[in-house]
């Protein structure tokens, strides 16, 4: 197993607010990591900071083997961020238009390829949204727009799936449809990080979890979570991790 | 966040995409020979005197007079009104190409901006003018001092960590501020028309303005055809684009800049004040309708053409400045577009 993303001592503050401190914690290909903490605990942060939105104040932080700074190739990532789905409003954007921004990374300048439009239409089918291509997103309901941004990262052959809290907003039915699909996705090998903040869907579906505050609370696998008490001194209660039945 | 769509919604749309498709091709076929000929009627403007040339030119002017003719009118004979319409036209492409971005990045405020700025750069010009004997062109210092003034918008919408409402509304003020204290101090010296940089005015376009028009217009069209994808992708989700590793900042600055050379061009026949409403309001049309975003950029064209041909039969038939009537034809074409979509209650943000 090779680490897809690795931080080392990673530290961010906005302005006086540290936000993050002195992380560490890798991802290894084909994980599954539930990334957990009360609001305002950094999670989003510590995902920018992985993905080089945000740079590290401290610390190292390497992509795919390679220094963050030096790290080029987009195409790898698939990212779907909060704003992603509560923004986009009102541009009239299609879903294939959307998914088509996946190839994006690969396509440069020119025009897109034979191969590059046969990506996009298998990604949209294969999310399950093949009748929905000419729709617009801002038409689609929170489940079918999610599904959108998944085949957008797939039509860019991604093997890093990046989601900030995806199934805000979206209903129960739709949300389980979901995680069903991350859990293929990942079964295939797609490595997954998501942030949720139902605890109860990251213990049921992540197969590592990343509790964090600030600082973090716990790094391994979701039994030791569980069993640990982590939770409760994250979000400085005694918390109860709660399991959804399907 | 929207609730499922009902499927017969679907079923709705789907019949008419094959004659909206033609229609859409149709008008932007019409739009592109109409300025392809505009940009021809300034290449045989400036080169009236060369053999070949001359004769198209003489051809071009009896067309003139026929159209005079036919249209009881004293008009399309002259040169200058042909020029003022050129201008018109390409500005009838550009705006709403650059504007399609703008609108939906919610930075339809920057047009504005960069006019004032531009508006900063003519009266700098006229100073120059008016001091030193210099004798070239207004509109090249305003574009300099507009793409300055685009830069320093990037750099402190970059700096402030986003399109804030309050950087950009002291550049829009500050800059016009220094323009009326610059020609203040310069009065008299010239016989420059502020006002028609103010209001816009057919008679302000020159020739040096209408062939920097015609030039300005295709860079701007090469510009958007070559980075499209980018900054398609940038303006619907920057955060994700900037994953995928695109220069973020650098296609907003590109953005930017070829806001600031939209304004330049057309503040010649819109004006300073109006100049917004050409990026903004054709593209606020062709969101009500479009059902992709290459067709709101397709329909912008369309629609912004529709603006600037109407408003130029407004103002030549009832003597009116050139940059009101054109505005008012943008936005009656714009409630036409919001009753025909029949979804007023979805009015688009234009923060401005």
């Amino acid at each position: 197993m090779s680490a897809i993303v690795d931080l080392d001592g990673v530290t961010f503050a906005y302005g006086d607010t540290v936000a993050v401190r002195d992380v560490s914690l890798t991802v290894e290909a084909g994980d599954f990591l539930g990334l957990v903490g009360p609001n305002g605990s950094g999670k989003t942060t510590l995902l920018h900071l992985m993905l080089g939105l945000h740079e590290a104040d401290e610390g190292s932080v390497e992509l795919f083997g390679r220094p963050i700074e030096e790290f080029d190739d987009g195409g790898r990532i698939g990212y779907v961020s909060q704003k992603a789905t509560s923004r986009g409003g009102a541009m009239p954007v299609t879903v294939r238009e959307c998914v088509t921004m996946g190839r994006f990374a690969h396509a440069g300048r020119g025009r897109l390829s034979e191969a590059d439009r046969a990506a996009v239409a298998d990604a949209i089918e294969t999310v399950g949204i093949g009748d929905l291509t000419d729709r617009l997103v801002s038409e689609l309901s929170g489940g079918q727009k999610q599904r959108a941004y998944i085949a957008r990262a797939l039509a860019s052959d991604a093997d890093l799936l990046a989601l900030d809290e995806p199934t805000v907003g979206v209903d129960a039915e739709s949300r389980d449809a979901f995680y069903a699909l991350l859990d293929d996705l990942n079964d295939e090998g797609i490595t997954v990080i998501l942030i949720e903040h139902d605890i109860g869907v990251v213990t049921d579906r992540a197969d590592r979890i990343a509790c964090i505050n600030t600082e973090l609370y716990h790094h391994g696998d979701t039994e030791s979570f569980v069993e640990s008490d982590a939770l409760a001194e994250a979000y400085g209660t005694t918390g109860q991790v709660v399991h959804h039945h399907h | 966040m929207s609730g499922e769509t009902p499927a017969d919604d679907r079923e709705r749309l789907r019949p008419d995409r094959g004659p909206r498709r033609t229609a859409e091709l149709v008008g932007i076929g019409i739009t592109g020979v109409v300025a392809v000929g505009m940009l021809g009627f300034l290449l045989l403007y400036w080169a009236q005197d060369l053999p070949v040339a001359s004769e198209l030119y003489a051809a071009f002017r009896s067309l003139g007079r026929a159209m005079d003719a036919a249209f009881g009118t004293n008009v399309f004979r002259h040169p200058i009104m042909w020029q003022s319409m050129a201008v018109g036209v390409l500005v009838g492409v550009v705006a709403p190409l650059v504007g399609s971005f703008l609108v939906h990045r919610e930075m339809a405020l920057i047009g504005e901006t960069l006019a004032h700025t531009a508006f900063a750069g003519v009266a700098v010009g006229i100073l120059l003018t008016s001091s030193t004997g210099w004798n070239g062109s207004l509109l090249l210092v305003a574009l300099a001092v507009g793409i300055l003034g685009a830069l320093a918008v990037q750099w402190l919408t970059e700096h402030t960590d986003a399109y804030g409402d309050v950087p950009i509304a002291i550049m829009l003020s500050g800059s016009f501020a220094v323009g009326t204290l610059i020609i203040s101090y310069g009065d008299g010296l010239t016989g420059v028309n502020v006002e028609g940089f103010l209001f816009g005015n057919l008679a302000v376009v020159t020739p040096e303005g209408a062939r920097l028009m015609g030039a300005l217009s295709l860079i701007v069209v090469a510009g958007v055809a070559m980075t499209y994808k980018q900054l398609l992708f940038i303006t619907f989700d920057e955060q994700a684009a900037r994953v995928a590793q695109l220069n973020v900042t650098g296609y907003n600055t590109l953005l930017v800049v070829l806001t600031a050379v939209v304004v330049v061009g057309a503040m010649q026949v819109l004006g300073v004040i109006l100049v917004a409403a050409m990026l903004v309001v054709p593209v606020a049309a062709a969101s009500q309708v479009a059902r992709s975003f290459r067709e709101t950029m397709y329909l912008g064209v369309i629609f912004g053409q529709l603006s600037v041909l109407g408003g130029f039969a407004v103002s030549i038939g009832f003597g009116l400045p050139s940059g009101g009537s054109i505005v008012v034809t943008a936005i009656a074409v714009y409630l036409a577009s919001v009753v025909g979509s029949g979804s007023a209650a979805t009015a688009i943000s234009t923060h401005g």
